[in-house]
């Protein structure tokens, strides 16, 4: 039997989908634009960072709609629960980009450093592909990709790491390096934490097939990385 | 974990022909609120009516398998049903407070017994009304007809009326069906206090009441018990499909 909420809830799936759709492209421009140096994109980018916030407002509505009208248990219920968590999870996400894009800006004309520049283009590639493979994760309902993209999140840790190891040698080195290595470092930081964010929505991925919060963020875990 | 006071094992009954349950095994320990759920006709009633014997007074009935009451067989041939019913009190869907005053309602069965000491009568009225929380609305009219009361009074009346006998177990056949919600409201806190020194076991179709005040939920669906658990699982991971797609309205 097909109910009113059926139809309700498949809505509501799908604005959550277009959201994550939207973040992932934000996150996708905003490393170009720093990559780029590209201080139009990345100001543009900030300019629209309020759409994603508007967006998380309609649909966190939206669900305290259907809870007070349908009262969902079971599946239905944590079909609600996990978008309500994963979309503001999309736009601490956003946000981040946002910073990023910042950081494009305020980065302008300055010398890059090579082995950094790389080590953020192999970070910025990991992230947008985290953020791809999370939305199939949602959509297919795939709790097991959701577990293996956590992992991902590791390397992404390891990277942030190294970059924080780096800029400060390249601050050692040359003081003339300090603002652009500290860019990076925020760059790095913000990546970071897309990844953790990303981390974060598989947790509820998770919870959404089998009803157990877990903990898949490894900063997060008692186990040592 | 306290002992089980009432066991259910390999139940059927049958209308007849009619297979109406079909091999229930459920128990119950002491204390607490299970609630009994389940599309119409799945068995639930039935299932209630059996532990205290009401299906007695049906024609064509059969009935195999055991119920223990305290070890004791309850269909034994030396079992006495009075003696069962007031151990095993039962509450209806419809408030039913007989014609007479509040106070000859409660004092009923009481009075049946042969119980004369006024003193007493009188200390079991207020005790009774206290606990199904409808003393202070009625004690200044405890000698005026029960039928003048609202829907939600005469039930609580008629809850007073079972607590008076003293019963270890209290069935509760839709309680609160026939009243609106904050009548509904007032029986559930009742009940929310009276788990705590009775079994309770109450039929529901209201599942959020079920969600609400059940320490367990049992889902019954064409005569089978399809799951068991405490109320909470049930509502958020059951571990039956048909109990899920039942709760999350799905069919029923």
């Amino acid at each position: 039997m097909r109910r009113l909420f059926d139809d309700e809830l498949a809505e509501l799936d799908a604005d959550f989908t277009e959201m994550g759709m939207l973040v992932s492209e934000v996150v996708q421009q905003a490393v170009d634009a720093f990559m780029n140096r590209d201080a139009v994109a990345a100001q543009k980018l900030i300019d629209h960072d309020h759409e994603i916030n508007q967006r998380e407002i309609a649909l966190e509505q939206k669900t305290f709609e259907m809870i007070a009208l349908y009262q969902p248990v079971t599946t239905d219920l944590r079909e609600i629960v996990t978008i309500l968590k994963a979309v503001s999870e999309l736009e601490r996400a956003a946000d981040h980009a946002r910073n990023v894009a910042h950081s494009a800006i305020k980065f302008g004309s300055k010398q890059k450093i090579p082995v950094l520049e790389q080590l953020i283009g192999e970070m910025s590639q990991i992230t947008t592909q985290m953020i791809r493979e999370v939305l199939a994760a949602y959509v297919n309902k795939d709790d097991h990709a959701a577990r293996e993209l956590a992992e991902v999140d590791r390397k992404l840790d390891q990277l942030n790491h190294q970059i924080r190891a780096d800029s400060y040698q390249q601050m050692r080195m040359d003081p003339a390096f300090e603002t652009g290595a500290s860019i990076y470092l925020n760059v790095a930081q913000d990546l970071s934490r897309i990844g953790d964010y990303v981390t974060n929505v598989c947790e509820w991925i998770v919870y959404r097939k089998s009803g157990q919060i877990v903990e898949l963020n490894p900063a997060n875990s008692d186990s040592p990385n | 974990m306290s002992k089980e006071i009432l066991t259910t094992q390999d139940l059927h009954l049958y209308y007849g022909e009619k297979e109406a349950l079909k091999g229930i095994n459920l128990n119950f320990e002491a204390k607490g609120i299970t609630a009994l759920i389940g599309p119409s006709g799945c068995g639930k009633s039935t299932y209630l009516r059996t532990l205290n014997r009401m299906n007695d007074l049906i024609p064509n009935v059969t009935i195999t398998g055991t119920i223990k009451f305290k070890g004791q067989n309850l269909y034994a041939p030396s079992a006495d049903t009075v003696q069962i019913r007031k151990e095993i009190g039962m509450v209806f869907q419809q408030p039913n407070p007989f014609p007479f005053s509040i106070y000859d309602n409660v004092i009923y069965g009481l009075r049946i017994a042969g119980e004369k000491n006024k003193e007493k009568l009188d200390a079991v009225v207020e005790k009774s009304l206290r606990q199904a929380a409808v003393w202070d609305e009625v004690k200044d009219h405890l000698h005026e007809s029960a039928l003048a009361l609202s829907g939600g009074q005469q039930q609580r009346v008629c809850i007073a009326r079972v607590l008076a006998v003293s019963p270890e177990i209290i069935l509760l056949d839709e309680p609160t069906s026939a009243l609106d919600p904050v009548s509904s409201s007032q029986i559930e806190t009742t009940l929310l206090n009276l788990r705590h020194d009775y079994t309770i076991i109450t039929v529901t179709h209201n599942l959020q009441q079920a969600s609400r005040i059940a320490d367990r939920t049992a889902f019954f669906m064409n005569g089978e018990l399809v799951e068991v658990d405490q109320t909470k699982n049930i509502f958020m991971n059951p571990a039956e499909k048909q109990t899920e797609d039942y709760i999350s309205g799905r069919f029923g």
